[in-house]
Order: C-alpha cells, then structure tokens, then sequence
C-alpha cells in the first residue's frame, strides 16, 4: 500500500518540494564557502539545538506534552559521555570505548526521558510542564551539589570525539557533516513516526485521549513511548553537545538553557519538525550577532522579547508567520487571478460594475 | 478530627506514636548509642528548626503561587522572578529609609501591583489557553530576570532586620550535659523563628479570609466553577485582579522575609520557583492547605537531606515528589478544597 502511493504519485504529491531539494544542497555545500567559524559555532551549533529542540517538538506536536526536561535528558547523555570516557579534570573518567561510551550514554538519555514520561504521563498540558521543569531543575541542582560523580559546580572538561578513519572529528567541517548527518536522520525518523501507525495514535491521544482509551488504545504506554524515543534524540544531541563544547558543567544544563531549548522550539514552530531548525538558526544568530545591535549583556531580554512577542501575535511561531503571509499572498493572488479571468471571459462585466 | 480519628484509628495511632518520639527526641537528653546512630543532638534540633523556618517561608511563597492557580487556572512560572524582585524593592527601601517594616510594605504592595497590570494587561486576553498563558509567564521570567541582573547586578545583599528580632534566642532544649552537671541549652537566631511565626500568622490570615469573608467566598466559589460565579453577577475579573494581586504580593513580601533570612543574588529565583513547583505538585495544586503540608515536607526533607546526606540532598526532596505523583497524582490534598 505504501509502494503503491510511492510510485503512482507523482513527486509533487508525494511531499518533496523542490525546495527540500535546494536546502539539502545549501547544506551539504555549506562549509565549502564559509568560514570555519561560520561552519562550526553557527553551523553545527544550530543543528545540535535543533535537534534537541526536534526531540521537544516531537512530544510537543504530536503528543502535546510539552517537556522541558530534554535538554536535562541530552545533559545526562553528556555526562554520561565525560564520566565514562575520558576527561581532563580527574574526577571518574573511566576511560570506556566511545562506541560502548555512546551507547550508554544515548539509553541512559532514554531511559531517563522514559522516567520523565512515566511521572507526568498521568497529568496533562500545563501540569507537564510544572513537573517537566520541576525535575529539570532539580537535576540541575543534583549535579551542582553531587562532587563523587558529577563533579558538583566545575564539572568535566577535556571531553573530546574520537579519531576515527584518520579524522579528528572536532575539527569544523567533520564535525558540521557528523551533525548535519545526525540533524538529518532525527528529522527523517521523527517524519516517518508521525507518519507510522504509533504516530498518528499519538496525535489522536494529543487530540482526545479519552476517546483513544474507550477505543482500546493503551494511552500510558504510547505517552511513554513518545518520551522514550523523543529521549533518543536527545540523547543523540547531548552526546554532540558534549563534544562541540569539550565540557559540561551545571551551567550547561540551568534553568536559562531549558527555557532556551523551549524558546527554539516555540519560536520555531511546533507544528512542523522544520520548526526547530528555524527557531536554532534564529536563536544561534541573533546570539553571535546581538552584540552588534545592542549590548551583548541584555541579549536575554531581546531573547524574552522575541518569545513574547512571538506567544503573543503567533502562537504557531516563524512557521505559523510563514503560512499566515503565505495564504494572505495567495489569496490576493488567486483574488486577482480570478479577476482577470472573469475579464477573459466576459470583458464587459467590469465595465458593466463600473459603469451600472 | 474527631471524624478522622473513628475513620483512620490505624494512622491516628501511627501519627500519635511519631509525634511522641519526635517530641521526646527534641527534649531528653540523648543517650550515647543515640548520638553514634543520629550524630550530635544539637544538629538534629538546629536542622528541625531550620526545616520548620525554611518550610515557613516555602508556604509564603506557594501559597500566593496555588492560590492564583486555584482561582485562573493560571500556572505563573514568573513567580520566583516576583520573589526576587520583591526582596531586592524592599531592599533599596530598606536601605534608603532605614526602616526594615516600610521596606517589607512597600515591596508587597509594588510586587501586588505589578501583578495586578500582568493580569490585566496579558492574562486577560488569552483567558482559556493555559498553555499560552503559562509560555508567556516563561518570557516575562526571562526578561525580568535580565533586567533585575542589569539594575543590581550579581552582588549579594544582605538584608539587616530590626534590632529586637536580631540575636539569638535560648530554646528550652538541653542539647547535653556538662561534666560539671550544667546543662547546655540550644541557641537560636530569633529572626528565624519568627519566620515560622510570620507563615503560620499569614495561613491563619488567608484562612479567614478565605473562609469568613465574602470575597473569600466568591474566590472558593470562582475556584468551583468560574462560569456559575461570573452568572450570578459577580464581576470575575474584579475577583481575578484582586486574588493575582495577593498572589503576587505574598511573592514580594516572602522576597523580603526571605532575603532576611538567607541572602538575595540572582538565581534565587529559580530557587523560589522550583520550591513553589514542587510544593505545589505535593500539596495539590489550588489547595492553600495543601501548600501548607507541602512546604513543611519539602523543608523539612531538604535541610535533613543537606545535613545528613550533602551531596543526595536533593535526591530526597525529588523523590518526594515522585512518590506523590505516583500515589496521588492530584497531589497529597488536591481536590479536596472544594469539599470543605
């Protein structure tokens, strides 16, 4: 059934726009023609928020549990990584394989966001986000106090990729296609899981989950679910963040970082897994290049501004602006179209309203 | 409480039972294998104390933070930024008047009203959308939080409180006993103290007005259903205002209390919030009296925790959480506020 409307549909019908098509080549070409700060601190950067703001938007629009204990989920992933690899600090650095390293380090992240969705899975809309951001912070405050294990206010650093194939991946272009590769997949899953019998299981659960229970649909389980692959991803990203920055600290996961994650997504949009892509690039942007508008020490106001301005006039976010001036084009296009055909047909009639 | 006695004899006893040992270990001189088990007599007293006070100044902060949600419906995640700002107002006044009491006044009365113009000015247009709304009190948090660090930058302040409620204060609890045969009394700071007196005066304050005026009877009744309030010609948005003043005034006014206390710096704020939130979610959101145990538990749980196990000491308040999430996710007394 699937191939049938593979192939019997043409390319326009079966979703890839030929836009998608110009952006994947924008992307693959990128570090060609930019610098190695373009390519690394804006480049990658935005992917690794992204896809953690993806991971957000995947529970946030299809399940409508807005969690704000992803970025807490990819933190984990990242300590995961100092503490059972190599680190310069002195502190645990357990010098594990980094394969066996991220492996633990991505079900560790699982698991947790599968725990986070077991506490709130009960609870809805805002009573998620109060617990969410409950435990997000109270993981921050664990690993500020905790010195045995996660090595309490400083943290790790020195937590490096490995070489591999004769490449150090840190280094700016390998590291944006080690991204760009990861931001890819985790956006062709997130689509085909909203697109597979589970995700739209899980929109039905979003939009009336007692209808889906009376139909015999195990809500709990498909809530939990959605964290526990939403907690994949963002384990995934945790692990690059990790190693785009070298270190982790408490900081990288405090209140200010959640909410940021939060603010990507939302500005974004949570309609569209695009959305958090939109969001990171703006919010990546506007952070490198605040200092030149206004003073860099207020960039969280700007930052508070935006996300304000944005909740008020668009709920939908930049993606929700887009289609809104889009259908405004359009229909003034289609209006003037539409006249010019009545023309075509009958020249008078304009005359005729004109002149009665 | 006679009722709860005849229906839960098995707790009751329980209850009793805990209550006398606490009792006991509060005032017998301990003996030495409790001592090697539960370390110096003194610390326990101290971090007991300490609970109650921290506990306290949690109920002042969560009870303006559940009684705003009881009514709107409105999760305001602004509320630690409302906290600080009020500590940091009755600082400045403190600071220029010299009077510690015009300070604590001012800043709940600031903090009140710039609650007041959020409800009117934002919350009133998007009525309905929780989820909206609760976005929107993240963007404030975030640029209040910003501004706040630009007017007062990261610095530490100290509050000082007026002269008689400074010192210490002889409890009386011997802590051991001398060699000589003189015993040793427990010392503590009588500001803290009052703390605890403050919070149980201001719960005993929102009871009655709760519950023996008819403003606090449109609020319970706004709480039980808005719609029916709003039909029998109660202008709502009058009562909304009026109970996101309070709300956010009580915030202000514990900033003061608070920053006394302890010490005012950026990041507070977040402490205050994550304490509101979880005190809320074990309490039962909405429920004043639901606050009230959730504070003392959750302060109770994080001085222990801090004193006997520093660095899991969070540990025990989040587990707290999870265990009443788990039983009862409606929260210990959630619910229950409109069967009273």
């Amino acid at each position: 059934m699937r191939e049938q409307r593979w192939f019997s549909n043409s390319w326009s019908d079966s979703g890839i726009h030929p836009g998608v098509i110009v952006v994947a080549v924008f992307l693959i070409a990128y570090p060609w023609f930019t610098s190695d700060f373009f390519t690394f601190q804006i480049g990658a950067y935005s992917l690794i928020l992204a896809t953690i703001a993806l991971s957000l938007m995947m529970l946030a629009g299809y399940g409508g549990m807005i969690s704000l204990a992803q970025l807490t989920a990819a933190g984990l992933a990242g300590y995961t990584v100092a503490i059972l690899g190599e680190n310069s600090v002195g502190v645990m650095g357990l010098g594990w394989p980094w394969w066996l390293t991220v492996i633990i380090a991505i079900s560790f992240a699982a698991v947790f966001s599968s725990f986070v969705g077991a506490i709130s899975v009960r609870t809805e809309g805002i009573y998620t986000i109060m617990i969410t951001l409950a435990i997000a912070v109270a993981f921050f405050f664990f690993v500020r106090q905790n010195y045995v294990i996660f090595n309490g206010f400083t943290g790790f650093a020195g937590v490096e990729p490995p070489t591999l194939f004769g490449i150090y991946w840190r280094n700016p272009t390998p590291f944006y296609y080690l991204t760009l590769v990861i931001a890819a997949l985790s956006m062709a899953a997130v689509f085909y899981i909203s697109r597979s019998t589970f995700g739209l299981s899980l929109q039905a659960i979003r939009d009336n989950p007692r209808r889906m229970r009376s139909l015999g649909f195990n809500v709990p389980f498909h809530r939990i679910f959605a964290y526990f692959l939403s907690g994949i991803i963002a384990g995934t990203a945790g692990v690059l963040l990790v190693w785009f920055n070298g270190r982790i600290s408490p900081g990288s996961i405090g209140v200010d970082v959640v909410i940021d994650i939060l603010v990507i997504a939302v500005v974004g949009g949570l309609r569209h897994p695009i959305g958090p892509f939109l969001g990171a690039i703006a919010f990546v942007l506007l952070e490198n290049f605040a200092i030149d508008l206004i003073d860099r020490e207020r960039f969280n106001t700007v930052i508070g501004l935006a996300f304000l301005l944005i909740v008020l006039f668009s709920p939908d976010g930049m993606l929700g602006l887009w289609h809104r001036l889009r259908n405004k084009f359009r229909t003034a296009r289609e209006n003037r179209l539409a006249m010019n055909g009545v023309n075509k047909i009958d020249p008078h009639s304009q005359e005729s309203f004109d002149n009665p | 409480m006679r009722r709860f006695i005849e229906q839960h004899t098995f707790w009751s006893i329980v209850i009793l039972l805990f209550a006398v040992i606490l009792l006991w270990l509060i005032f017998a001189v301990w003996p030495q294998w409790l001592i090697e088990i539960l370390g110096r007599k003194k610390t326990f007293v101290n971090t007991l104390l300490n609970g109650l006070t921290l506990g306290g100044l949690y109920f002042l902060v969560a009870s303006g933070f559940t009684l705003i949600f009881g009514l709107m419906r409105n999760v305001n995640l602004a509320h630690g930024s409302m906290y600080l700002l009020g500590a940091y107002i009755g600082y400045e006044v403190a600071d220029t008047t010299g009077s510690w009491f015009l300070g604590l006044a001012i800043a709940f009365v600031v903090v009140a009203l710039s609650g007041m113009l959020m409800q009117t000015l934002v919350f009133r247009r998007m009525e309905g959308d929780d989820i909206r709304q609760t976005l929107v009190t993240i963007a404030i948090s975030i640029i209040v939080a910003d501004l706040m660090l630009a007017i007062w930058t990261g610095a530490t302040y100290q509050f000082t409180p007026p002269d008689w409620l400074f010192g210490a204060a002889q409890l009386p609890v011997v802590s051991t006993i001398r060699s000589s045969g003189d015993a040793v009394y427990i010392k503590y700071p009588i500001y803290r103290l009052a703390v605890f007196f403050v919070a149980v005066a201001v719960g005993a304050a929102l009871w009655l007005f709760l519950n023996r005026t008819k403003v606090g009877m449109m609020i319970r009744a706004g709480v039980n259903d808005r719609d029916m309030l709003s039909a029998s010609g109660v202008n709502v948005q009058l009562v909304f205002v009026l109970v996101f003043g309070i709300g956010a005034g009580l915030a202000g006014f514990a900033g003061v209390v608070g920053g006394t206390a302890l010490s005012i710096s950026p990041g507070e704020d977040v402490r205050y919030l994550l304490a509101s939130l979880i005190v809320v979610i074990v309490g039962g959101l909405g429920s004043v009296p639901g606050a009230a145990i959730g504070a003392l538990l959750i302060g109770l749980a994080e001085q222990f925790g801090l004193a006997y196990f520093p660095t899991y000491g969070v540990v025990v308040t989040f587990l707290i959480m999870v265990i009443v999430l788990a039983v009862r996710p409606q929260g210990l007394m959630g619910g229950s506020w409109s069967r009273q």
